[in-house]
């Protein structure tokens, strides 16, 4: 498609502005630390160090977040300045329209469920 | 042939699928067989599908598209308002014992499918035509950043078109409301096709909206010109910067929301079920996560429309540029604040729902605020009632009732009486169609002489406005009265002759603005007649204000020969001010994309797997699926992708335009 880019655009805008290009190291840095982060959630699975269940979820989870910023900075190349700052604010739009998409839903749900699920109702009825 | 080999051939498709047992539906049939055999014929008479092939179908002009947009949406809106009509004169019938002329499994797809195709097929084309033909030009640029995937968007939106017409004659259309609702959408509940129907046809038209939304915003983000920083961008350019983030931040929970709903149809899955832990509430809450967006979606671009109507028609900077901006951005990141107002009475309770009553309350603010940037540039304006003005001023009476009675239902407690009553009909009709298709008809006015290179013609313009708006009131003011009344909404037959009379008066209404439509391709079709007298020479027949007036009506294929430089918000204005002088000399050859088939194979081949998907013909599913990826993968080895346009062909271009310009004066 870049040659689509280029054919559209008058504009002398050279396609590596703002880009922050990784090298090998960078590349082989970003997998090191996805092996890593991806080896010790299954090791905390199989063996069951964590004395419960609920902890081992919520590590997982956070290794998980850890995960997803490794795979935008070492694979995706992001950073503060990578495309005039697009790049961060629609990061940053992404994870607010998430977050209100995801914990909204989770409220409204939770309200929905203790409300009018029937069984519910069965029990706290009378 | 055995019944099994039958079936492996045509799925569930069979002779019984035709509705030769609906009279309306085998004359409507016959009328659009006749037309569409008379159209072929014309076109193979006239040797046109050359042309239209190579001109039309396979282009990558944003211009060409953003036109083939408002064809798609303005032949759907026919569509969609003959089941509108059919509405209006089933529920004027049906009092007193009769049972009208439309039985209910007829009734039920005629609701549906008005609302689906208003949305998705006459709605979403129009506002993103304009936006696809106006956006590039207002922001100085030669195309869009991706060409090819703009054809390939449109074709898709016009492969869920298809899907959409084809179930009015094979099978049938879902009769479920516009939203399909779990569980009346699952299978138990609609073991037919028409559920399927729309999945796919929202589906495949749903890729090409996501892909469009990204090519907008990149093109917007990329593409501007020199010296066009993003706050001297066009508020146009604005709105649809804006509308496009939602599309694509919205879009995916469409196709998601969907996807599970035909998972819980094809595969027996338990999403949206009553038992085994499924949830339909969960369905309805994801789906205004995706649907409250969806109107601002619509509206915004709209918003853009009257922005620049306003300042151009008042002789005047639009007043408040800035908080216009920051307007709409509040309402894009406040959209997503609001969508369980559409189901307060399903009982997430008073914390959940006073919540969301608040931020529906709170995004009438900025609304409100771009209400009177816009009375504030009209103030001390030297105001010039052309068609797009009038259709603007309509609007702000129209849309300030709407957004009123809009916030009136945002008050939970009214909500619980007003829910799916006939107020909520006339609610959201007085916003969509005093917002989004006053601002179409508005945006069709003011950039037809751009694209056509002639003016629309004031008389018959005039009389479509007329009729509209007086109709508008006519069909809607009544349903406010019913629905305050308790009517519910989606109803065949009343038992309360009482209520018939605000039934005509709808229904009268309704037929104005079936005149309105009909003056309106009127005007299209004398307007095309007077043309020379209504010709632009100048390019900028209005006095207008923004970049894309500073080129030739039409502009030419690589819109602009030098790629202007912006020094202020209002670009061509101010080179006016300035006295620009046009570049005479020193053209150099413009590269340019080329044309490509593939859009339409692609879509083609989407629209061919939809249709197998629906009728559980899986071969034809499969074998189009496999196409589809060869074609795509094989377009990826085609490097005829652009070309240069030689530097002789735009010195004769530009020259015409410099003879023509020297004879307007």
């Amino acid at each position: 498609m870049s040659t689509d880019t280029h054919a559209a655009g008058a504009h002398d805008h050279h396609h590596d502005d703002g880009h922050a290009h990784s090298t090998f190291s960078g590349y082989m840095l970003g997998f090191v630390l996805s092996v890593v982060l991806t080896a010790i959630p299954f090791w905390l699975v199989m063996s069951g160090v964590l004395p419960s269940k609920q902890i081992t979820a919520l590590v997982i989870m956070a290794f998980a977040v850890v995960q997803i910023v490794v795979h935008m900075v070492y694979f995706l190349h992001m950073n503060a300045k990578s495309e005039n700052g697009w790049t961060m604010m629609a990061l940053i739009f992404t994870i607010v329209m998430v977050v209100i998409a995801l914990s909204g839903s989770l409220w409204v749900m939770s309200h929905l469920n203790s409300n009018m699920m029937p069984i519910h109702q069965m029990s706290g009825m009378k | 042939m055995s019944p099994d080999l039958l079936k492996l051939i045509f799925g569930r498709l069979g002779l019984e699928s035709l509705p030769l047992h609906e009279p309306i539906v085998v004359g409507t049939f016959a009328v659009v067989a006749l037309g569409g055999a008379t159209l072929l014929a014309g076109l193979t008479y006239f040797r046109l599908w050359g042309y239209l092939w190579r001109e039309w179908f396979t282009t990558v002009d944003h211009k060409r598209i953003g036109i083939m947009y408002m064809i798609l949406g303005i032949v759907m809106l026919l569509r969609g308002f003959a089941d509108a009509l059919m509405m209006r004169g089933q529920q004027m019938l049906a009092f007193g014992g009769s049972e009208g002329y439309l039985n209910a499994h007829h009734y039920d797809q005629v609701f549906t499918a008005h609302g689906v195709i208003m949305i998705f097929f006459v709605a979403m084309p129009l506002v993103t035509g304009l936006m696809n033909y106006v956006v590039p030009l207002q922001i100085g640029a030669r195309d869009v950043s991706f060409p090819f995937l703009n054809n390939f968007s449109f074709w898709m939106t016009v492969g869920g078109a298809v899907l959409v017409m084809a179930s009015l004659f094979i099978g049938e259309f879902a009769r479920t409301g516009w939203l399909a609702y779990p569980p009346l959408s699952n299978i138990g509940y609609s073991p037919d096709v028409g559920v399927d129907y729309y999945i796919w046809a929202l589906q495949v038209a749903g890729v090409g909206t996501t892909l469009s939304g990204i090519n907008l915003i990149c093109t917007i983000v990329k593409l501007r010109c020199p010296g066009m920083t993003m706050m001297k961008m066009p508020v146009f350019t604005w709105t649809s910067l804006c509308t496009n983030i939602l599309i694509v931040a919205s879009f995916p929970v469409l196709t998601v929301v969907l996807a599970l709903l035909s998972l819980d149809r094809y595969v027996g899955t338990n999403f949206f079920t009553n038992d085994f832990g499924g949830s339909p509430m969960m369905y309805v809450n994801l789906i205004w996560i995706w649907g409250h967006p969806e109107v601002y979606i619509l509206v915004l671009p709209a918003f853009g429309i009257f922005s620049e109507v306003t300042s151009t028609f008042s002789g005047k900077r639009l007043f408040g540029y800035t908080s216009m901006v920051y307007a709409t951005v509040v309402i894009t990141i406040l959209s997503y604040l609001v969508w369980l107002h559409h189901f307060f009475t399903m009982g997430s309770g008073a914390s959940v729902n006073s919540f969301f009553g608040i931020t529906t309350m709170i995004i009438s603010i900025p609304t409100g605020a771009k209400m009177f940037n816009w009375l504030f540039t009209m103030y001390r304006g030297r105001i010039r009632y052309e068609l797009p003005m009038m259709w603007t001023i309509a609007f702000m009476l129209t849309f300030v009732l709407g957004g009123m009675t809009g916030v009136l239902l945002a008050v939970p407690p009214a909500d619980f009486v007003l829910h799916n009553s006939l107020f909520l009909i006339a609610h959201f009709h007085n916003v969509i169609i005093g917002g989004v298709v006053f601002g179409a008809f508005a945006g069709i006015n003011y950039w037809f002489p751009k694209a056509f290179g002639f003016k629309l013609d004031v008389f018959w313009g005039k009389l479509s406005f007329w009729f509209w708006v007086v109709g508008f009131y006519l069909a809607f003011m009544p349903l406010y009265v019913l629905g305050l009344m308790g009517v519910t909404r989606r109803l065949r037959v009343f038992d309360d002759p009482s209520l018939q009379i605000w039934f005509v008066i709808a229904a009268i209404g309704a037929f104005l603005v079936f005149l309105g439509i009909l003056s309106m391709l009127m005007q299209f079709a004398v307007s095309l007649l007077k043309r020379e007298q209504l010709k632009d020479v100048t390019g900028d027949p209005w006095d207008a204000r923004t970049l894309e007036w500073a080129t030739s009506s039409p502009p030419p294929d690589y819109n602009f020969a030098f790629t202007p430089v912006v020094h202020d918000n209002d670009a061509w204005w101010d080179m006016k001010k300035r006295g620009y002088q046009r570049p005479l000399t020193g053209f150099k050859p413009i590269h340019m994309p080329s044309s490509t088939g593939t859009g339409v194979i692609l879509a083609g081949l989407a629209t061919a797997m939809g249709f197998g998907l629906i009728w559980y013909i899986w071969w034809l599913a499969a074998a189009s699926f496999l196409a589809m990826l060869v074609v795509g993968i094989g377009h990826t080895f085609n490097y005829h992708r652009d070309f240069d346009i030689p530097a002789e062909d735009v010195i004769r271009t530009e020259d015409a335009r410099t003879k023509l310009l020297a004879g307007a004066k």
